[in-house]
């Protein structure tokens, strides 16, 4: 079968899984979320319709006259038409408002992250297994430490450093609040301001996975004979390095991205909570504490197609950097 | 490939490879099958298991050893002293107490969920790829699903749900194994089919072996190494994971873990009234457990790849050259000039020797 026929065939399946998770979380699981949520709305001095109950009841299960089959095509109905209720903690905006108005913060801010740190590690990787045993390599097993530190507990540390002791950056928030937002470059700059600390702490925390993995793939890959040939061949050292090992050794990190994007993106939920950004991970805690689980299982669906999304691009592109993948299916 | 020792005396290298073969021909010391298994000891490893050790044995022993925990006193927020080794919370509790039972409640939950995830993909990884046909289309497909889903997010919905009384020890645990195993389980996948089609596992079938004695005499010795490296990343991952949830106030309820230290220490506004000593122990520890436990790792991945314990050999080869040469150098220039045969038989004696 084609390979992007596949692919596609693929994220279509997980897609759906996705989608019934969603669903199925909150009815197999104890505890009666309608009942807490439609008693917050009237706290907030909105009016509980019997529409209002059926809605929520529809998101989040606990109605009974129907069966479950047909909730289950009305769940989905009201998903492909946008609806994804109303939120308690910002009555009376809509889920999907709340979640427009979020989104963008947490896409710049990881994804930026994200690709500094891919750059920075696979950079770093290629140099350190292309010269094995030199200093630089024997500092390897010391990035595990920077793996393994919690992303909350580093972004802790930075902020009580660069923050608060030698006030390099802003400690909270995600913007200066005097300004207002929008595409002026005072705005931009302050952005950028605060966002260096949580861009900061991603970075950190996920160079030395791309590192590491880089640096055990070029390992790999100069004993193969085609670099053998490359060397032999009388070809500068630099283009060995470019053009023969690294294009080769780079393959599993772009394959590994599924994974990465997916701890990173996880990571960034709790860094965003301790710099109150205003970001996605800022909001779904939010919502968890003040029992929104609308908006939760909307943050939820959003972050989840993100991924999904995120690798349906690199899993296209690899296709095309890589024709084994496509021979082989 | 590439010339490590300098020109004059291209031979180095190769002479002490030589002399290892002869002494493993000698059978000085014959590696056996179960020696193969064990990673090398290097300094890394003994830092990792130095690391692991001593938390993991003040995880058993500390609360023993300190006061308790809760009990709050009148001074709050004193820095470190000699009464109170990691200073005080904001309502005088000390920090070395509960540092010592929020250890022991990381590691618990750590090695609990490291072994239902490790279960879970060694399932899902082996039984599928050794049935194959539709179960391992099947399997594959949930656990590629799994990966693509983020983890996280996940466990923060579930855990929303469930409502605080009812969210305890196992709670937390199961859901972190359900949605950590999927990595694991494509992995061994990979490895159990580059197994399944050789002819010892054949031969076991056509002897009528049943299919669990085919997988667990015959294919998972081989795959040992890959589980105990996975085994220890789901550790690790465990750990960071349930550090998480508690510090966002997702956690086991009654539980005591670095990850709830951190989350009172962040609701005690301890990073602005500049209380490092309260924040920095609990992810200390939780990164040197990480650390050490990464380190150990990288042995066992030496043995799962080869060229990687290759390379080691061949770094440390080159630096015993380096350094016979300089002293050979230092002996020919102190001696008279030409004396090659004595100075050779003196190098061969030194390499046998090490």
């Amino acid at each position: 079968m084609n390979y992007f026929l596949r692919k596609m065939g693929f994220y279509v399946v997980a897609l759906w899984a996705a989608l019934t998770l969603n669903f199925a979380i909150p009815r197999l699981l104890p505890g009666n979320p309608v009942d807490i949520l439609l008693a917050k709305l009237q706290q907030r001095g909105g009016t509980v319709t019997p529409e209002t109950r059926e809605a929520y009841a529809l998101l989040l299960g606990g109605d009974d006259s129907q069966p479950l089959w047909n909730q289950y095509v009305d769940y989905l109905n009201n998903l492909l038409h946008g609806d994804l209720g109303v939120s308690v903690s910002y009555y009376p905006a809509q889920v999907t408002d709340v979640i427009a108005q979020s989104l963008p913060w947490t896409v710049v801010l990881v994804g930026i992250a994200t690709v500094m740190a891919a750059v920075l590690g696979v950079t770093l990787g290629a140099f350190v297994g292309w010269k094995p045993g030199t200093w630089l390599d024997s500092l390897i097993p010391a990035t595990t430490l920077l793996a393994a530190v919690p992303y909350f507990w580093l972004a802790l540390i930075l902020a009580y450093f660069l923050a608060r002791v030698l006030g390099w950056f802003p400690l909270q928030g995600g913007y200066d609040v005097v300004l207002d937002p929008g595409w002026n470059a005072e705005f931009i700059a302050s952005a950028i301001h605060y966002g260096a600390l949580p861009a900061l702490t991603i970075v950190l925390a996920s160079v030395g996975g791309w590192l590491l993995g880089m640096r055990n793939m070029m390992v790999s890959t100069l004993s193969e004979d085609y670099v053998l040939t490359a060397e032999a061949k009388g070809l500068s050292p630099r283009k060995v390095l470019r053009s023969y090992a690294s294009r080769n050794a780079v393959l599993p990190s772009v394959a590994g991205f599924a994974i990465s994007l997916g701890f990173v993106v996880s990571g960034s939920v709790i860094t965003e909570q301790v710099f109150s950004y205003p970001g996605i991970g800022g909001r779904l805690l939010g919502a968890v504490t003040n029992n929104d689980y609308a908006l939760m299982q909307g943050l939820f669906l959003v972050i989840t197609l993100a991924v999904l999304g995120a690798n349906l691009v690199v899993d296209m592109l690899y296709g095309l950097i890589d024709p084994r993948t496509r021979a082989r299916s | 490939m590439t010339n490590l020792s300098p020109a004059n005396e291209p031979s180095l290298v190769d002479e002490t490879e030589a002399a290892e073969v002869a002494r493993d021909r000698a059978g000085d010391a014959p590696r056996s099958g179960w020696r193969m298994l064990l990673p090398t000891m290097t300094p890394w490893l003994v830092i990792g298991l130095v690391l692991v050790g001593a938390i993991t044995l003040f995880g058993i022993f500390g609360p023993y050893l300190v006061g308790d925990p809760r009990q709050i006193r009148d001074i709050g927020l004193t820095p470190p002293s000699g009464d109170f080794l990691l200073g005080t919370t904001q309502t005088g509790q000390d920090v070395l107490a509960q540092l010592a039972y929020a250890t022991r409640g990381s590691l618990q939950i750590g090695l609990l969920v490291g072994v239902l995830a490790t279960a879970l993909s060694a399932f899902f990884g082996i039984y599928g790829a050794y049935r194959g046909g539709f179960a391992d289309e099947a399997f594959s497909l949930l656990s590629n699903v799994f990966l693509v889903i983020p983890g996280l997010p996940l466990v923060i919905v579930i855990s929303g749900f469930v409502p605080r009384e009812s969210r305890g020890l196992w709670t937390i645990a199961v859901v972190l194994a359900v949605t950590s195993w999927a990595a694991s389980a494509r992995v061994l996948r990979a490895q159990t089919l580059s197994v399944r089609h050789r002819d010892y596992v054949a031969a076991s079938k056509v002897s009528g072996e049943k299919p669990w004695r085919v997988i667990v005499v015959e294919i998972l010795p081989n795959l040992l190494p890959v589980i105990a490296s996975q085994f220890v990343f789901a550790v690790i991952a465990a750990i960071l994971g349930e550090a998480g949830l508690s510090f966002i106030g997702l956690g086991a309820s009654n539980s005591a873990t670095l990850g709830t230290m951190l989350f009172y220490a962040q609701n005690g506004f301890a990073l602005s009234l500049g209380a490092w000593w309260w924040f920095v122990p609990p992810g200390l520890m939780i990164a040197l457990f990480g650390m050490g436990l990464s380190l150990i790792n990288f042995s066992i991945d030496e043995i799962i790849n080869p060229k990687l314990k290759n390379l080691r050999q061949h770094r440390k080869r080159a630096r015993k050259a380096a350094r016979l040469e300089r002293e050979l150098a230092r002996a020919t220039r102190r001696s008279r000039p030409q004396e090659p045969d004595a100075v050779r038989a003196d190098r061969a004696k030194e390499v046998s020797t090490r």
